[in-house]
Order: C-alpha cells, then structure tokens, then sequence
C-alpha cells in the first residue's frame, strides 16, 4: 500500500494544503497490532510514503482579478494549463532521478546549462506558474513603496522607466515565454529580461522577483492579439507590490543590497 | 523602390564600387481564398478573421520593417546589425511564409475540404505510412507533443524522395529542418490559431481540422516535386 502525502510548496516554502490535497488520519498510519516477525526484514507489508507535487490555489477567488483578468481565463489557465504541468510534473517524477528534489534545484539541475532534461518543461512551467499567481493580487498595481521603489528607482532611474523597460521585453519575445522582473546577485541589481518557453532566471542562478506569463493561452481569451493591453493592465492593475516587498526581504538574505531599506522600518 | 549607392574606399589605391540598383521587394498579406467564416464549425470566422488580418499581416508588417533595416546595415556595411536583424527577418518572414501555405492548405467543406488524397500522394502515403489513418495519427501524436509554438508539416524530401512528418518551432519555415524538405501541408499549432474555440484542448483542434484539409493542393505541390 502506498501512502500519498500531497505536498504543496508554496513561495514561503511553508505547506499550505491546497484544494487537491487529501487529509490523511492518524489511523492510517497504524501498522498490524501483530508483534514484529523479526524474521523477516519487513512488517507484514511495506509501507512506503512517497511525496508528489499538487496543484497550490492562487491566493485570491478566481475571479478577483476581473476584469483584468477574467475568471475564465484563470479557471482555465490554472484549472488546465498549470494543472496539466503539475500531472505530468507527478507522472515523470515516477521514475526519474530527481524525485525529492525541491522544484527550485530540480528547475536549475534539469536545465542542464542549455539542454533541458526531459523533467524541465515541465517542473519549470509549475514553478513558475505558482510564481505568476503570486505575482498578482486583486487591486494590484499603482505604485511601490519605500524600500522596493527606491530600489527601482536605484536599478532603472525612474519608475516609468521600468514600467517601459518591461512592457518592451514583454513585446519582444518571438513566440511563447515570460517576461521577468529579478534581482542580479553579482551585479547587486533589479534588471529585467524576457525569456523562451519555461526559462526563468533560475536556471542562470538569479532571482526572481516579478514574472509574467506571455505565452498566448495567459491572455488570448481576454485580449486576442493585443498584447500590449495585455502587458499594461498587469502592471497598473494586477502586479503585486506586496509580492515584491516579501521576495525582496528574502532576496536580502542572499544578496547584500546595502543598507537594509525592504521593508522601511 | 531602386537604391543607386557607389562606395570609394580610399587607400594607397583608390577602389571605387559602384552598387547597383537594389530593389527592395516587401511582403504583401495574400488575400484567403474564401470568406472568414467558410471554414466553420471547424475554424470558427473570429479566429480566421483575427489569424489573417492581425497575426499574419503583423508578421508581413515586421518582416517589411526587418527588411528595410537590414538593407541600410548591408549597404553601410554593418556586419553586427545585418548578423543582428537575422532573428527578426527569421521569425517574420517565416510566420509569412507558413501562414501563406496554411491558407492554401484549408479549404471550405463544400468545395472539397477534407477529401482525401488520391493517385499519386494517395500512393505514397500508404507507401511511407501505411495508410492515410497512420498518418493522420503520427502528425496528431506529434502536434499535441509540441511544447511550446510551432508547426506540424507533411513534407516530402526531394532527395530521399520520400514523405516524412516533421515539427518546426515557432515561426521557423520547414527547410530549417532540411534543405530538400518541400512542404505539402502545415498545420499552425501556436494557441492562436485555436484557443478562442478550443481553449487548452489542441488534440481537439488537430482531430477536426482534416475535415477541411485540401489535399488537392498538397497533391500539386507533390506531383509537381516528384518529377
């Protein structure tokens, strides 16, 4: 009998226990009353608890980025989308080497320095889809605060310039990918850059602070072609600043930004 | 539109090159030889009207845009723009090119679409694939595993004179998988050619639209190679 522990990692790396997760009880882990036959290597039968990855829930109702982002579009971009890469995310990790890793070293490891492993489209599509909900909130948008918009302001000048520098990367990816806001460990700095596929700055060691999907299912339903609509309703009504505040204090823990300014005391 | 440009490069000789007249000739978007809506239930009128005049006609207008800056980096000789612009003139140029053998590949149910091939392409499909079924199934199988954006083709190789089922990404034109790849039939897998109509589910999109494939072109394009 296998028993199925349903982890749900979540950015805070704490388990959260999403919609699909089921609640094991204690019982279930009671072996036979029978004392041990110690004759054997094993108990009467050979529990093995094996751990997989589940499809976490958004941190908002589905349709609480309308009309932005419409319910629809959610229900099926994570209902569908994301959910599939988490099955088959499950379905590799089977039989492959890197079951136990957490998603973020699988990601890295998978990427094989440019000749992705089989297991990477796929734990790189659930890794950053789970950071593409969290990088939105209802009544998103606006402007940063404090620590976080000194910061752009240090890394981009202003923060028009930002908000230009990546609504162009957004519109200049060729095909499906995503388009980043992370921080540059070496250089100490916010930089943005649009990506191919499932590529995030994870797999060149940097991290990540906003991401936006611009594969065309993220926002074809709302927008149809029009991706630019798309890019700026993100940014001046989804993104959350919030987010950003949170994954720039842990980006702190790595990266020496100076004088500890995230959050504003 | 005739550029006249001569270069004297001034040295211990003097060397003067006359360019000659280079004409620039841009893209157009081809016009679908049947109404938008003539493709439904299969590919509903939206999702043609939005895939010909917004997405091709894009890839036209930025492939034209591409063009004219590559010829100014090739007549001042800039070597790292004209080696920079390749990715644009790629990527435009061959969603032009795929974009105008997908129209050509569709045809409207009452006026012969999704008849099957016969004579001749009939023959080699059942020769290279077993039966027409066996490969309906391969480009099917092979279009839902595209990760990402592409095109499924049917293409015959000139050389091997064979026919082979292959897979390009995103807008790269088929000869980028072989010199002597002609291709017969393209089928777009990028979410736009479908999502308005059959959301995630692109086994369903690859399932109906033989129902208006037209194999009467491919057969042309294929008698014509195997001479």
């Amino acid at each position: 009998m296998v028993l199925q522990l349903v982890m749900a990692p979540n950015w805070c790396g704490c388990g959260v226990a999403s919609a699909n997760s089921t609640k094991i009880s204690t019982n279930a882990f009671k072996m036979s009353s029978n004392r041990f036959n110690f004759s054997k290597p094993y108990p009467g039968r050979a529990y093995r608890v094996t751990a997989y990855y589940s499809l976490t829930t958004p941190p908002y109702e589905l349709d609480a980025l309308e009309p932005y982002m419409s319910k629809r579009t959610v229900e099926i971009h994570w209902g569908k989308h994301h959910n599939e890469h988490v099955e088959r995310l499950n379905k590799h990790l089977k039989t492959s080497a890197f079951y136990g890793h957490t998603l973020e070293e699988m990601v890295k490891a998978t990427y094989n320095n440019g000749s992705p492993l089989v297991e990477f489209n796929d734990s790189s599509s659930v890794w950053s889809h789970d950071f593409f909900w969290e990088s939105m909130q209802p009544n998103g948008g606006s402007m940063p605060k404090g620590g976080v918009l000194d910061q752009i302001e240090k890394d981009f000048g202003t923060f028009t310039n930002f908000k230009d520098e990546f609504t162009f990367a957004a519109l200049s990816i060729f095909g499906p990918g995503w388009v980043w806001l992370y921080l540059k460990k070496n250089e100490r700095k916010l930089a943005v850059a649009p990506t191919q596929n499932a590529i995030s700055p994870l797999v060149w060691g940097d991290i990540p602070i906003i991401g936006l999907d611009m594969w065309e299912h993220a926002y074809y339903l709302d927008y149809k072609d029009d991706r630019s609509a798309y890019v700026n309703n993100f940014l001046d009504h989804l993104v959350s600043w919030h987010s950003v505040m949170v994954r720039m204090m842990r980006a702190e823990a790595f990266v020496n930004l100076g004088e500890p300014k995230i959050p504003v005391a | 539109m005739a550029l006249l440009r001569s270069i004297a490069i001034s040295s211990n000789k003097t060397i003067t090159l006359a360019r000659s007249a280079r004409s620039l000739t841009t893209a157009t978007l081809p016009p679908l030889p049947y109404s938008y809506d003539a493709l439904e239930p299969v590919i509903s009128g939206e999702i043609m009207m939005l895939h010909h005049q917004k997405h091709h006609q894009t890839y036209v207008t930025n492939y034209n845009s591409a063009l004219e800056l590559l010829h100014t980096a090739m007549d001042k000789g800039d070597v790292s723009a004209v080696v920079g612009l390749q990715s644009a003139v790629k990527f435009n140029g061959g969603g032009h090119i795929n974009h105008s053998i997908f129209w050509k590949n569709l045809r409207p149910v009452n006026a012969g679409g999704g008849e099957p091939p016969h004579k001749k392409l009939g023959w080699q499909i059942d020769t290279d694939f077993g039966s027409f079924n066996a490969l309906i199934s391969k480009m099917n199988a092979e279009g839902a595993a595209l990760q990402g954006s592409g095109w499924v083709w049917l293409a015959f190789d000139k050389e091997l004179k064979r026919l082979k089922v292959e897979t390009t990404a995103n807008q790269d034109p088929l000869v980028t998988k072989g010199a002597t790849l002609v291709p017969l039939l393209g089928i777009d897998v990028w979410e736009h050619a479908y999502y308005l109509q059959y959301k995630n589910v692109k086994l369903e999109y690859l399932k109906n639209i033989w129902k208006i494939i037209n194999w009467e072109y491919a057969g042309e394009v294929y008698e014509k190679e195997a001479q």
